[in-house]
């Protein structure tokens, strides 16, 4: 077990908070088609406000620190508030979509210790980028933003979602990363607006784009055996926990408020009026999450992929549930293995009218 | 053997869990876990204080243990801890570890 698995097993039993993600604001300079924000600012935290969040994280165990937006370098003090972060040794990871990074930022990011920098490319091609980004030259700047922080030695990561508009430039996406030599993600999830308009959604994928992805070695590795058959749930999973939201992460808004995760839009608190160490160990919502274990989802605990699912609570709540199931979850699973799962099966039945399984004796 | 001093590089994201110091460092991200006494090495690491100071008045008082062997301990938690750059080693004290904003400047 590695030393980090380790660490994060023992935050779990402890309850503490090990990884928070913080978006300093919303306001954005590049338009995607896909983002799920309402990028007008409703009063964002000033620079005394997080400063003295960061102080509570600090005293609360946080280790690891994502600074995220919106576009983190709308704010003027961004640069002010990861050099607080650093002061109180967080690690920091920074994401951004670049555009603003010069040589002075650059080097400002590596001289302030900042463990990493994710950058969102949409394609290598400029014309597809850009109509994503809805900003003119977009690609380009960002492109050249990643030379800059390469040059001085940070590590990068380039992100990209895999939509229906970029779905034919993903090999050339990766090609771009690895001819930049920086590292490549893809994540073919988009979730709806936090508003709960799901419009956004008919930019996921169709199913074959998945089959496709999920044989790509470049991508998952060992196909056979990120695609083999899941093994049945065994008590460990069942008594275990879908994800770390809640129990060693949370999600800080820039206006204050505490959520499980980025992508679970329950509110726990507001750190305005409360401290973090109030919303974290006492928020009903926060201890609603914590207890809820896998034998306790409504559908999940009865599925064969219960042990190796990505099963999201947070999307499960935008779905209905957070115990309940989350369907883009379980089309992965299905496409991964080939196995459907409880839901879709559960869905199969109701659609049909008839039972989920049926038995018949075999003839003696 | 001249006496060393001993100072926390910036250059570390750190923080004590449940008794333990986890360590990364910034430059290579090697990651660390320093045990009990590790950590009371670590935390009197100020830069004015030697290393002999050091397990004399925090280490043996607190952990009952023999001077030499507590050196020899500390000499090699300090040799691995510097290779990575996460302590700083001199043997003048070191006023002033390198400032993430003077760096910058």
């Amino acid at each position: 077990m590695s030393l980090l698995v380790e660490m994060n097993d023992k935050a779990m039993k402890l309850g503490i908070p090990l990884s928070v993600h913080i978006d300093v604001t919303y306001r954005c300079n590049e338009r995607c088609v896909h983002c799920y924000l309402d990028h007008d600012d409703k009063g964002e935290m000033t620079t005394a406000e997080i400063k003295n969040v960061l102080d509570q994280l600090a005293e609360a165990g946080v280790f690891f620190l994502v600074f995220s937006g919106g576009e983190v370098f709308m704010r003027q003090d961004f640069l002010e508030i990861v050099e607080y972060a650093r002061g109180l040794q967080f690690n920091v990871k920074v994401k951004t979509n670049g555009v603003m990074i010069h040589e002075y930022e650059a080097q400002r990011l590596r001289d302030l210790g900042v463990e990493q920098v994710q950058l969102s490319v949409y394609s290598h091609r400029p014309h597809v980028h850009d109509a994503i980004t809805k900003l003119p030259g977009s690609l380009k700047r960002t492109i050249n933003s990643i030379r800059f922080l390469k040059w001085h030695g940070l590590k990068v990561t380039m992100s990209n979602v895999l939509m229906t508009v970029n779905r034919d430039d993903q090999a050339g996406t990766h090609a771009l990363a690895k001819q930049l030599g920086v590292a490549y993600t893809l994540d073919p999830t988009v979730t709806p607006k936090l508003d709960g308009d799901t419009s956004i959604l008919t930019l996921r994928v169709e199913e074959d784009n998945l089959d496709e992805l999920f044989a790509d070695p470049d991508l998952v590795g060992d196909v056979e055996e990120f695609c083999a058959p899941p093994l049945p749930p065994d008590e460990d999973v069942m008594e275990g926990y879908s994800c770390s939201a809640g129990h060693t992460s949370c999600y800080i808004n820039p206006y204050g408020e505490v959520f499980p995760c980025v992508q679970f839009p329950l509110p726990t608190g507001n750190l305005r009026s409360q401290k973090f160490a109030d919303i974290w160990y006492r928020s009903p919502q926060m201890e609603e999450v914590r207890s809820i274990k896998v034998k306790d989802l409504t559908v999940c605990s009865s599925c064969s992929h219960a042990g190796t699912c990505t099963r999201c609570p947070g999307l499960a709540y935008m779905e209905g549930s957070m115990r309940g199931p989350s369907s883009s979850d379980c089309e992965k699973s299905f496409h991964r293995t080939g196995i459907p799962s409880a839901n879709m099966l559960r869905k199969a039945g109701l659609a049909a009218g008839g039972p989920l399984i049926q038995i018949q004796p075999i003839p003696a | 053997m001249p006496d060393t001093y001993i100072a926390r590089s910036t250059a570390i994201a750190a923080r004590m869990l449940g008794g333990e110091m986890m360590i990364m460092s910034a430059v290579d991200s090697t990651f660390f876990t320093l045990n009990e006494v590790a950590t009371v090495i670590w935390q009197a690491a100020d830069g004015r204080t030697t290393l002999s100071e050091i397990i004399e008045h925090r280490v043996c008082p607190e952990f009952e243990v023999e001077p030499d062997v507590a050196r020899r301990d500390a000499e090699q938690f300090v040799d691995e801890l510097s290779q990575h750059g996460i302590l700083l080693v001199s043997d003048q004290p070191i006023l002033e570890t390198k400032s993430i904003t003077a760096e910058a400047q």
